[in-house]
């Protein structure tokens, strides 16, 4: 098992800081910066896919009906789907206190 | 056995980075650097060197593409001057933090404003710190051995940090000189093949750059400058290793006279050998004078500056650049290097030959006396400059 990168001390740290082991950005959770979600209202969806390819964080996945879905792991809540999805079907939401507790765990 | 040809520095560069059997030239064509990788695209052309010539549309695009094809195992050069070397900024720092062996020549030059594309030392000193290690020539034989060198450096698994080779601009990078070329037998007995130990392979993928949050980025920077401040003593070998193969010795300090000098002459680079002239003008009149020369500039050398400066009552120091708002460049860093020593010499710190002005004999012979004399009543101001009008 590997050190995890916060206890690795100086000494741990490969030449150049190679990571030579591949993948981990999946296991980074890129959704505890958010500080805003965008809302889905699939009624105004038309499953175009416009957001899914704009997601900088490939967040959004197009579900086997067309529709899409949002992971909330590393939607960072940047606000590009709604901006870019021309239905309006994404509305960004501020976090409530508690959303924001829970995103930070 | 090498042959002795009158020939352009800059030519002497190019010839070094063919026998070192380079795989990749990234760079953008800049005054006075341009006859060096010109040299080389066209030894590319006519089917001399097997390398890829990459032409790119900026500095920060070569220094980039030789980040890749360093990080993907091959032998890399490129080379740069003023504000190209502005240009890579951003770059180079990325180059030693990824631990990539790059060699660049880097042809000494001002920056702008205004324009100047003469030699100074402005471009070197305002990427000193970046973790590369920083070499300076003074003769044509000089560069061609250090370039060859500069691989040899970079490459070693102990090293493993990107080498930039100083030459200075036109006073050296244009002048002919006769410089014995190495043939390349004896180059590939001294320069093993480049193996770098984690090379870009699709077939086992690695990530390189990524990003660091703050709870690693400070045991990663501890790591990397503790291996560049250690690769000393590997530095040092590697230039005994290149007198066993090539008879030419170089050392971080080189001294001339100094052994017995109460007043020495501290420089850096091609200006030194004019210095040396001074130096034998005023011994011949039975002053005790002797100098010192600073080649490696990065990581700096602390003991041999301190061993060689040990004797002096006064150490006059030429910078070749100014750092705007404080004291010069290498006087700073000698008095620091200083700093701590029961004994320490007055220092006198002096700038000149900037844009390419030149210092002949007569004028170090002026600079060493009026050194001299601010040593001794000690200097009030940063430094002083040298031959300015008015
Ligand atoms: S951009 Fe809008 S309409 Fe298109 S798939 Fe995404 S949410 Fe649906
Ligand atoms: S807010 Fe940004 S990160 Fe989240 S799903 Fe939309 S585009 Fe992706």
């Amino acid at each position: 098992m590997e050190t995890p990168m916060a206890e690795k001390t100086w000494k741990d740290i490969e030449t150049g800081f190679v990571v030579e082991t591949p993948g981990g950005a999946r296991a980074y959770r890129t959704g505890d910066w958010r500080s805003q979600k965008p809302v889905y209202d699939k009624e105004r969806c038309v499953k175009c896919g416009v957001c899914y390819m704009f997601c900088p964080d490939a967040a959004i996945r197009i579900m086997e009906d067309g529709y899409v879905d949002v992971n909330e792991y590393y939607c960072k809540g940047c606000g590009i789907c709604a901006r870019e999805c021309w239905t309006g079907a994404f509305t960004m939401v501020p976090l409530s206190g508690s959303e924001k507790k829970e995103a930070k765990k | 056995m090498g042959k002795r040809e009158g020939l352009e520095v800059s030519l002497a560069v190019a010839e070094a980075v063919k026998l070192a059997r380079a795989d990749v030239i990234a760079a953008y064509p800049i005054t006075p650097q341009t006859h060096i990788v010109e040299k080389l695209s066209e030894m590319v052309a006519e089917g001399e060197l097997d390398a890829e010539s990459i032409t790119v549309e900026s500095e920060h695009s070569a220094l980039s593409a030789c980040l890749g094809s360093a990080a993907a195992g091959a032998r890399t050069f490129t080379a740069t001057s003023g504000q190209g070397l502005e240009l890579m900024h951003e770059v180079v720092y990325i180059a030693s933090s990824m631990r990539l062996p790059i060699v660049m020549a880097e042809a000494n030059r001002a920056l702008s404003a205004p324009l100047s594309v003469w030699g100074d030392h402005s471009d070197v000193m305002a990427v000193r710190d970046t973790g590369w290690v920083q070499i300076f020539c003074e003769s044509g034989q000089d560069a061609f051995d250090l370039t060859l060198w500069a691989f040899r450096a970079a490459e070693d698994k102990r090293v493993l940090f990107p080498v930039m080779v100083n030459l200075d601009g036109f006073h050296l990078t244009h002048v002919v000189e006769p410089i014995i070329i190495e043939d390349q037998a004896a180059v590939d007995a001294y320069l093993p093949p480049n193996d770098f130990p984690v090379p870009l392979d699709p077939r086992k993928p690695v990530n390189m750059g990524t990003f660091a949050p703050p709870h690693i980025y400070s045991e990663i920077k501890k790591s990397q400058e503790v291996a560049f401040q250690g690769t000393r003593p590997v530095l040092r070998e590697l230039l005994d290793d290149f007198a066993k193969h090539f008879g030419r010795k170089y050392n971080f300090v080189e001294t001339y006279k100094a052994d017995d000098a109460e007043t020495l002459i501290l420089t850096m680079g091609s200006y030194s050998q004019t210095a040396s002239v001074a130096v034998d003008e005023l011994r011949a009149k039975g002053r005790k004078v002797g100098q010192v020369r600073i080649r490696l500039w990065r990581p700096f050398p602390f003991d041999e500056l301190r061993a060689a400066v040990r004797n002096a009552k006064r150490l006059v120091i030429l910078d070749r650049a100014i750092a705007s708002g404080t004291s010069s460049p290498v006087a700073t860093e000698v008095r620091s290097a200083l700093y701590n020593e029961e004994k320490r010499s007055k220092i006198a710190s002096i700038v000149a030959g900037l844009g390419g002005r030149d210092i002949l004999p007569e004028q170090f012979v002026e600079i060493i006396e009026r050194g001299e004399k601010i040593a001794d009543e000690g200097q009030k101001e940063p430094f002083e400059m040298y031959g300015v009008r008015g």
